[in-house]
């Protein structure tokens, strides 16, 4: 009974796109409140300025230390997840 | 009853029920309890929320109501965005935890396929002997405390001495205790500056500790003395009335005493069998689903989540992972691997704010720091990086409430 259960949620949840690693996160300070809010800006300059503060240079507060703690493979995911308007 | 008689249907019914989205049930509407049942909802899962008071006090910013800087209607949130969004909110305390149902305090219950679970802390005042919070209260949750603290400060004569003590870890908002003799200080510095405030901690380092000294020594010399557990700060007793508190080392005679205890998961948590013999709650890093009870997931204060701190900003962080985790299992999928974001501001007076950060991910069964990531503001920053980061600390404020309560 329970597997054929479990089934039928499987088939009533559509699968959304999942966010990569991270990027989920981001919505905590930018989501409108002041900080830069980040969906439909351009996945470039979203990427551009996280490789940017990863690399030393610029002069943020807090993003330098959180960019660090991501691959440029991850920044370049984490950037088209959330520049997607949603 | 109601139940028993869909389940008599269902048998009619099978086709229709296999369509039915299925049921997460959240206990707890705070920071991550509320901001799960609304990523749970947009990802298409039926949620109920259950929350045991009709509004929300804030415990972020909470620290600057007492100081006097902000009221406490600005701490204050509801649940109405949820339920128009289309959550259930049910305003009533969870009484416990069944096999697959939550038993509510007035004895309903409600089926769920998977719970989630961000049940905050529970405080323990009885592990201080003498301690009566209302004579001494601990203002570690937002609402009478906060104000009854507030009330103490403002009623006391200059020249007053007021004792803090913060406790060992772990325990909620690192930062915490040294924000709020920070901002205490400052209260005392611009209305009663012949008075004094005693830090006394029950540890030998803090978070943010090099930047919290620098602030002190430059904003209130002579008026806040931090007093670390090697140098008698751990309080071992109080007599509450005569507002006498004691430590290994001696005595203070205290104008106003703010004790905070020593805390555990929420009682909910324990109730359900879900914490273990630390009084925490032992979760997966992945799904946070929990070690002792499959099918239920925690979040926030109440679990051991490793590197990663007790605050807003990680059960805000936490929730939407846990969400993402909840909808893979209920599709039949494995949850992917996560990292997590974590930043705490902190204010040491109006306009001077300093942060921390963290990446984490998991590894060894815990969150574990990203290496050569996170950290704290840099020390010796110039006057503008303070104010932009105390203007931070009010954008991410405005932001996560937004995001968690609509």
């Amino acid at each position: 009974m329970r597997i054929f259960a479990g089934l039928s949620l499987l088939a009533a949840l559509p699968a959304a796109a999942a966010p990569p690693p991270g990027a989920s996160s981001c919505a905590g300070c930018h989501g409108g409140g002041g900080m830069p809010a980040l969906a439909g800006q351009p996945v470039e300059a979203i990427a551009g300025a996280m490789l940017a503060y990863k690399a030393g240079q610029g002069s943020p507060t807090v993003m330098d230390r959180i960019a660090r703690g991501f691959s440029e493979e991850e920044i370049r995911a984490i950037a088209a997840w959330v520049a997607a308007p949603r | 009853m109601r139940r028993r008689a869909l389940l008599g249907a269902a048998l009619l019914a099978a086709p229709a029920l296999a369509q039915a989205a299925p049921k997460v049930v959240v206990i707890g509407g705070g920071f991550g309890g509320a901001t799960a049942a609304r990523a749970l909802h947009r990802l298409g899962v039926s949620v109920t929320l259950v929350e045991r008071d009709a509004t929300y006090l804030s415990c972020p910013f909470s620290n600057a109501v007492i100081a006097g800087l902000r009221e406490m209607e600005a701490q204050r949130f509801g649940y109405d965005g949820l339920r128009r969004e289309g959550i259930a909110v049910v305003v009533q305390a969870a009484r416990t935890v069944e096999e697959r149902r939550v038993v509510l305090a007035d004895g309903a219950t409600l089926p769920f396929d998977r719970l989630v679970m961000a049940p905050g802390i529970a405080l323990h005042p009885d592990a201080i002997p003498g301690l009566d919070t209302e004579a001494m209260p601990h203002a570690w949750r937002a609402g009478p405390q906060t104000l009854l603290l507030r009330r103490q400060l403002e009623a006391m004569e200059d020249g007053g001495l007021v004792v803090l003590s913060a406790p060992a870890n772990p325990y909620r908002c690192p930062p915490g205790p040294y924000e709020r003799a920070s901002l205490i200080a400052h209260y005392l510095k611009t209305h009663k500056p012949r008075s004094k405030l005693i830090l006394l901690d029950a540890k030998d380092a803090f978070s943010k500790q090099r930047l919290f000294e620098e602030a002190w020594a430059a904003l209130y010399p002579g008026l806040l003395e931090w007093v670390p557990l090697s140098s008698g700060g751990k309080v071992v007793e109080v007599d509450a009335a005569a507002r006498v508190v004691r430590t290994e080392f001696g005595e203070h005679q205290a104008a106003v005493a703010n004790i905070i205890p020593p805390q555990s998961a929420g009682r909910i948590a324990q109730a359900a069998g879900l914490t273990d013999r630390s009084g925490w709650c032992a979760v997966d890093p992945v799904s946070f689903e929990s070690r002792l009870r499959p099918g239920i997931h925690l979040i926030g204060d109440a679990i051991i989540a490793g590197a990663m701190p007790k605050s807003a900003f990680a059960a805000n962080a936490q929730a939407r992972v846990c969400a993402e985790a909840v909808a893979a299992l209920l599709r039949g999928e494995a949850p992917a691997p996560p990292k997590l974001i974590n930043t705490c501001y902190s204010l040491l007076e109006p306009g001077y704010g300093i942060s921390i950060a963290g990446v984490y991910q998991p590894k060894d069964g815990l969150l574990a720091d990203v290496p050569g990531a996170g950290g704290v503001s840099k020390p010796g920053a110039p006057t503008a990086v303070r104010a932009a980061e105390a203007g931070y600390a009010e954008d991410w404020f405005r932001t996560v409430t937004a995001d968690a309560f609509g």
